[in-house]
C-alpha cells in the first residue's frame, strides 16, 4: 500500500469499502459460538433421554406460551367454527354434551369390538369390565398443533395439571384413541398422537384377543394408517377386525380403547411376525374436542365426565 | 433504543410462534405450516446488523424447540435458524433490498433451514421419515414462506429499520 500513499482519495475509498464489507459480513466467531451452543443443547437433550436437563426449560416456556396459545386458539375458534355454526354453539354446555356423547359412544364401540365380551367370558364379571372404563374424562380442546416441518406429531390441549392431568394419561375423543400426555404445565398439556413414528401402543385384536404393537406411520393421512405387529406369528389378523388398546397397570394407555380397524395384512417371513395396516378411528387432521382419562374422583378445575355419564 | 429493538424482536417472535401453532394448522397443507419465526429472523437479518440477527435466529429457534407442542430434540431449530440468519445477513446489500431480493432471500433461508432441520433429524435418527416425505415438507414449506413474504416482511423490515440506532440517525 506504500506506493499508493499519495493517492489519498483512492485509499480512503478502499478503506471505506473495507468498513462497508465488514459491516455487511456477519461475524464468524459469533456464528461458530451459536452453532456450538445449538450442538451442545442437542447433545444434552439426546443424552438426557427421558430426564433431559432441558425438561425444566420446556416447562417454563410451556407455562409462558400455554396461556398465549389457548387465547389465540380461542380467538381463532369462532372463525374456524363458521361451517359448523348452525349445528352447534361454541360454549361449554355443548362441549360437555359432546363429551357425554363421546363417552357413551366409546363404550358402545368397545362392546362392538368384542373385546369386553371376550374378556367377560375369559376373566371377569361385568363389574370389572365396567370398572375398566370407569375412569373419568376431563374435557379439553386442542389449541396448538406441531407442524410437519418439526417432524413430530404432537398437539397442545388446554387442560393441565390444574385440571388433574399428569404425564402418561390416555387421551381419547368420541371416535377412539388419540394419544397420551407427554408433559403438563398448569394450564396446558402436550399430547403425543399415536400417528407419531415414535409412538408405540400395545394393541389387541378384538375378535382373537391376540396382542401386538401399534406404531405410528408419521402421516396425518387417515388411510396411511398405523402399523400393527402381532407377537404371535401363528395367528393371522382378519381384515375389518377392530384393534383396541391392550393396556396395563403401569403403561400409559388405558385398556380397551378402540384404536382402529385392520385394512390390510402382510406376512413378513424375515421377521417372523404378522404385520397389519390399521386405519385409525380418529381423524387426526380435524382434532378438536378430546377427553383425558383421569382416575375417577380426581380433583379438577373443570367439570369432569364420570364413568356413568354424570357430570361432576 | 437497543432495548426497544430487542423487545420488538422478542415480541415479533412470540406472536409469530403463537400464530404459527394456533392459527395456521387450520390452513395447513398436509400439516405443513409457514414458518413465521423464520420470516421474523430473515427480516431482522435484512435490516439490522448481523450479530443481532444471528442471536435472534438462535433465540427464535430455541423458542421453537421448547414451546409446547414441540417434542423433538431441542437445539435443532436453533441450529437451523442461526445458519439461516447467517446466510440472509451475507446476502444483504448495503442498499435497501429490492422486492425480488427479499423473496429470494426468504426462499433460500427457508430451504436451508427446513433442510437442515430435516438433516439433523436424519443424523440423530429422531423420527424416521422417508426422503420423499422430507422433500415434500421442504418444498411445501418454501412455497408457504414465499407466499407469506409480501404480508409479513415489509412491516417487520420497516419496524426493524425504524428501531435501528445507526440508520435512524441518517
Amino acid at each position: 500500500m506504500g506506493t499508493l500513499g499519495g493517492h489519498d482519495g483512492r485509499e480512503r475509498r478502499w478503506t471505506g469499502l473495507d468498513r462497508l464489507e465488514s459491516r455487511n459480513r456477519p461475524p464468524r466467531s459469533l456464528l461458530v459460538a451459536l452453532l456450538l451452543a445449538s450442538i451442545t443443547l442437542i447433545t444434552l437433550d439426546v443424552s438426557g433421554g427421558g430426564s433431559s436437563p432441558l425438561e425444566p426449560a420446556r416447562r417454563v416456556i410451556g407455562e409462558a406460551f400455554g396461556p398465549a396459545e389457548s387465547a389465540a386458539a380461542a380467538a381463532v375458534r369462532p372463525f374456524t367454527a363458521v361451517p359448523a355454526w348452525f349445528r352447534s354453539k361454541d360454549d361449554l354446555a355443548d362441549e360437555v354434551r359432546d363429551l357425554e356423547a363421546s363417552n357413551a359412544e366409546l363404550r358402545g364401540q368397545v362392546e362392538l369390538a368384542g373385546f369386553d365380551r371376550n374378556r367377560l367370558e375369559q376373566y371377569d364379571g361385568l363389574t370389572t369390565a365396567a370398572a375398566d372404563l370407569g375412569s373419568a374424562l376431563v374435557p379439553a380442546r386442542v389449541v396448538a398443533l406441531g407442524s410437519r416441518q418439526s417432524q413430530s406429531f404432537t398437539v397442545t390441549i388446554d387442560a393441565g395439571s390444574a385440571a388433574g392431568l399428569g404425564p402418561d394419561m390416555t387421551v381419547v375423543n368420541n371416535e377412539g384413541l388419540v394419544g397420551r400426555v407427554l408433559r403438563v404445565t398448569r394450564g396446558t398439556a402436550t399430547v403425543l398422537l399415536i400417528t407419531d413414528p415414535d409412538s408405540t401402543v400395545g394393541g389387541r385384536v378384538g375378535s382373537s384377543m391376540e396382542i401386538g404393537f401399534v406404531t405410528g406411520s408419521g402421516s396425518l393421512d387417515q388411510d396411511a394408517g398405523l402399523d400393527l405387529r402381532l407377537v404371535d406369528d401363528a395367528s393371522i389378523p382378519a381384515r375389518d377386525d377392530t384393534v383396541v388398546t391392550w393396556g396395563s397397570a403401569t403403561g400409559p394407555y388405558a385398556p380397551g380403547v378402540p384404536v382402529g380397524t385392520i385394512t390390510e395384512v402382510y406376512t413378513s417371513l424375515r421377521e417372523a411376525s404378522q404385520r397389519a395396516v390399521v386405519k385409525p378411528f380418529v381423524d387426526f387432521s380435524a382434532l378438536d374436542v378430546v377427553g383425558v382419562m383421569v382416575p375417577s374422583g380426581s380433583e379438577s378445575d373443570r367439570a369432569v365426565v364420570e364413568a356413568d355419564g354424570s357430570l361432576r | 433504543m437497543s432495548y426497544l429493538r430487542w423487545l420488538a424482536a422478542f415480541a415479533a417472535v412470540v406472536v409469530a410462534l403463537v400464530v404459527q401453532v394456533s392459527l395456521f394448522p387450520h390452513l395447513a397443507w398436509h400439516g405443513i405450516v409457514p414458518n413465521l419465526c423464520l420470516l421474523v429472523v430473515v427480516a431482522a437479518a435484512l435490516t439490522v446488523e448481523a450479530p443481532f440477527a444471528l442471536v435472534l435466529g438462535f433465540a427464535a429457534g430455541l423458542t421453537l424447540d421448547l414451546a409446547p407442542p414441540a417434542d423433538h430434540i431441542a437445539g435443532r431449530w436453533a441450529l437451523a435458524l442461526t445458519v439461516a440468519a447467517f446466510l440472509a445477513a451475507r446476502m444483504r446489500q448495503d442498499v435497501k433490498p429490492t422486492a425480488l431480493a427479499v423473496v429470494g432471500t426468504v426462499a433460500a433461508a427457508s430451504f436451508v433451514a427446513t433442510s437442515l432441520f430435516a438433516l439433523t433429524g436424519v443424523l440423530l435418527d429422531d423420527p424416521t421419515m422417508s426422503i420423499a416425505g422430507l422433500l415434500e415438507v421442504v418444498l411445501v414449506a418454501l412455497v408457504w414462506d414465499v407466499l407469506l413474504t409480501p404480508f409479513v416482511l415489509p412491516p417487520l423490515m420497516r419496524l426493524f429499520t425504524r428501531l435501528n440506532p445507526q440508520w435512524a440517525a441518517q
